[in-house]
């Protein structure tokens, strides 16, 4: 204890490392860690481990799926991306919490009902197919691979800011130091936080399952509103509120920026956008495709049928991204599974709202941290990869120590490191249960060795989480250059296309046939990862090759990369492919849904035979008792 | 299995289910509506009124403390309605199944 408070009074210059950023985080470590050992011991059953025995009640389970959803993307993403991009990033939390509302409405209380594991399993039950249990469990993997990545993006940011002052150089941990031009520098390598945060993640969950998972997602999201709410709180008090910061910023009808009494603004820089794009709507993000091709246009006259474009292309953006979000998150399938850990539907319909309630409360922060940034921390704007605006949360409170107040800077710093570390420790983690549990119950379970009894189930559990650990630690460390919050809209943009046209039109409509559901869901899901992938692959290969000072490097750089290459052209040339690439959930939810109709129509004759009851489980009140009718009914067949 | 349209008892007749679901869903779209609406009126909004949708108030633009601020209780208030509502109608459907059930 005496060296640990010595560690901790001690001058932060004199390690590289701040001493409380350490202990905050590490404790956040610890308690993870242990909570997940400790209910490890009383997991014992598979159905504990799958859906924590189906006996969590409303408020555990509304903060247990709240801390799960409120992801890196939340804690850091959205303030990074307010602060890059201003009032269009605002879509991003709003429709995060808003998008619950579809959940609610439409899904959460007859998916409670239906009573089955998880996604797959419905898609099965609801068709009596084993096949669409094949297809449905391919997506719980894409959509949860893509929002890996930006977890990872948060680990790697967080410990790169953490250890920022750490030299490894010349010792023989110097390969754990970041490299330019082939020299090591000052700080830890991003790929090093991805590998660790993602290793110890990885044998929480193998070691606790899911019951360990519910007390630990619940006890993080306290800790993130906590996190997100008490520093900003005591930094609005000494530098100045989020309406003060916001008013500094002039709109395009007013003549100059007049701050308000004691408000402080840095000089913004050269890469920095304006004020008028910044406070208004259809500003940078909206804005980037035409842009680039307005830039890259030769003669006058394409510029200005470019700049004419500019407006309806970027209202065509914010609703795709709105379509996106909403219907997405109605359709991931980490936050789904957690619907049958409700006693019956009425829970599961009141956790939703107070979901909607907790996680509301929270977005409203983030944007403050992006506004307050913009105006004390404007160098972030030119920093690139994990020291861009994705760590303004970490970074704003350490500004306390500039105004008199060092320990309290620091001590606010950890507090919001601790936040991160929860907000990407339980996202993770819950999309490392689902993963697993589709690997497991889904393909090892159910397609691979149906006769396998619980033990080797739970054992194949284990070994899942370590090959989805392992294989999210490899995409993790390629996406460094790729905006937070951006990679996850990308995850919810394809949850939007394939799961939430398949729950919502099987939920709802008894036409609907298994070759209809599972087209719809395959064509509409794979063409947007397909062309999100699209838009990833070259923004990560345009991201590397600026990197790259000399011309003869770049030139070979981009012959070895002919495929971004021709997308980068491609997206210059017509800048509407590329939004509509950037954002398909405005073409292709409306494709899934179309192709449903259609092929089921087609199709009609396989509708499964016992639709009414399937149905009458799903809608009835469970006062009636349709659903153990429904069970008994199946094992009196034989059932399956 | 219970052969389609012959089952005497009201429960797992057709017409219980399609009453059953019309509620349900009719309380659904009713209140999936008023969030549409607010969807796709801001960015419109936004589109036609820029000078309007720009004033300042409190500091924030007016847009700006609409989706960054109430947008949220406003949700709220809906998903609200919506429970109880459908909480009501669910127990006023059980009630009057098992009615039919004791006739």
């Amino acid at each position: 204890m005496h060296t640990l408070l010595a560690f901790l009074a001690a001058e932060p210059a004199a390690h590289g490392i701040d001493p409380w950023i350490v202990f905050f985080s590490l404790s956040t470590v610890a308690i993870t860690v242990g909570m997940g050992f400790w209910s490890a011991g009383k997991s014992k059953s598979a159905g504990d481990f799958f859906v924590a025995g189906r006996s969590v009640s409303v408020g555990w389970n509304a903060s247990a799926i709240s801390g799960e959803y409120l992801s890196a993307a939340s804690f850091m993403g959205v303030a990074g991306m307010v602060m890059a991009t201003g009032y269009d990033a605002l879509w991003y939390p709003v429709c995060y919490a808003c998008g619950y509302l579809f959940l609610l409405l439409f899904i959460a209380g007859p998916l409670r009902r239906f009573g089955a594991y998880t996604i797959p399993d419905f898609a099965e039950g609801r068709y009596d197919s084993p096949l669409f249990r094949k297809i449905a469990v391919c997506f719980v993997l894409f959509i949860g691979f893509f929002y890996t990545m930006p977890q990872m993006k948060g680990a790697g940011t967080t410990l790169a800011y953490i250890f920022q002052g750490v030299d490894l150089r010349g010792g023989w941990l110097e390969f754990l130091a970041p490299f330019a031009n082939d020299k090591p520098q000052v700080g830890l390598n991003y790929a090093v936080g991805v590998a660790i945060v993602g290793a110890v993640i990885t044998l929480n969950v193998s070691l606790g399952g899911m019951k360990g998972i519910t007390l630990v997602q619940a006890f993080q999201y306290w800790l993130k509103v906590f996190a997100i709410t008490v520093p900003i709180f005591v930094l609005a008090s000494i530098v100045g509120h989020y309406q003060q910061h916001l008013a500094a910023n002039k709109t395009a009808q007013e003549t100059v920026a007049t701050a308000p009494a004691g408000i402080e603004r840095k000089a913004l820089p050269a890469k920095a956008p304006q004020d008028e794009q910044w406070i208004a709507p259809f500003g940078k993000l909206t804005t980037k495709a035409v842009d680039a091709s307005v830039k890259a246009a030769k003669t006058q006259e394409e510029k200005a049928a470019l700049e004419a474009n500019k407006k309806p292309y970027s209202l065509l953006y914010t609703y795709s991204l709105i379509i996106a979000l909403v219907c997405g998150t109605a359709g991931l399938p980490h936050i789904l599974v957690r619907f049958y850990t409700n006693p019956d539907g009425v829970a599961a319909k009141r956790t939703t709202m107070w979901v909607m309630i907790l996680i509301g409360v929270f977005y409203v922060f983030p944007p403050v941290y992006g506004v307050i940034g913009r105006s004390l921390t404007p160098e972030l704007y030119e920093a690139v990869g994990s020291k861009g605006t994705d760590k303004v949360v970490l970074e704003l409170p350490t500004l306390l120590a500039g105004r008199d107040h060092p320990l309290l800077g620091s001590i606010l710093s950890g507090i919001t490191c601790a936040g991160a570390f929860a907000a990407f420790m339980s996202t993770f983690s819950g999309l490392l249960v689902s993963m697993s549990s589709a690997l497991a119950h889904d393909i090892y379970g159910r397609i691979l060795k149906p006769s396998s009894s619980p033990e080797q189930r739970l054992k194949a559990f284990k070994w899942s989480a370590l090959i989805v650990g392992l294989t999210a630690i490899g995409l993790g460390t390629m996406v460094e250059s790729l905006e937070i919050n951006f990679m996850v809209g990308q995850a919810f943009a394809i949850a939007a296309a394939s799961y939430f046209p398949l729950l919502f039109m099987s939920v709802w409509w008894r036409g609907m046939t298994m070759r209809g559901a599972a087209t719809g869901m395959l064509v509409g899901g794979l063409s947007a990862l397909t062309a999100i992938s699209l838009t990833s692959v070259s923004d990560v290969a345009a991201a590397n090759a600026k990197k790259l000072t000399e011309a003869a490097k770049l030139a070979e750089f981009w012959s070895e990369h002919p495929i971004a290459k021709w997308l980068g052209d491609a997206w210059v040339a017509h800048p509407l492919l590329r939004i509509l690439c950037e954002q398909p959930a405005i073409w292709a939810v409306p494709l899934s849904i179309t192709l449903m109709i259609v092929v089921s129509k087609m199709t009609a004759a396989t509708i499964p035979a016992d639709v009414r009851m399937k149905m009458l489980v799903l809608h009835a009140p469970e006062a009636l008792g349709l659903k153990q009718e429904y069970i008994k009914e199946h094992e009196g067949l034989g059932g399956h | 299995m219970k052969e389609p349209n012959s089952s005497p008892d009201p429960i797992h007749s057709d017409a219980f289910l399609a009453r059953l679901m019309r509620g349900q869903l009719k309380l659904s779209i009713a209140c999936a509506l008023c969030f549409v609406v607010a969807l796709v009126a801001l960015p419109l909004l936004n589109y036609l009124q820029p000078e309007f949708m720009a004033q300042r108030v409190f500091g924030f633009t007016l847009t700006w403390l609409i989706l960054g601020v109430l947008f949220f209780p406003f949700v709220w208030i809906i998903s609200f309605v919506f429970i109880q509502r459908s909480i009501a109608l669910e127990d006023a459907e059980a009630k009057a199944a098992q009615d039919g059930l004791t006739k």
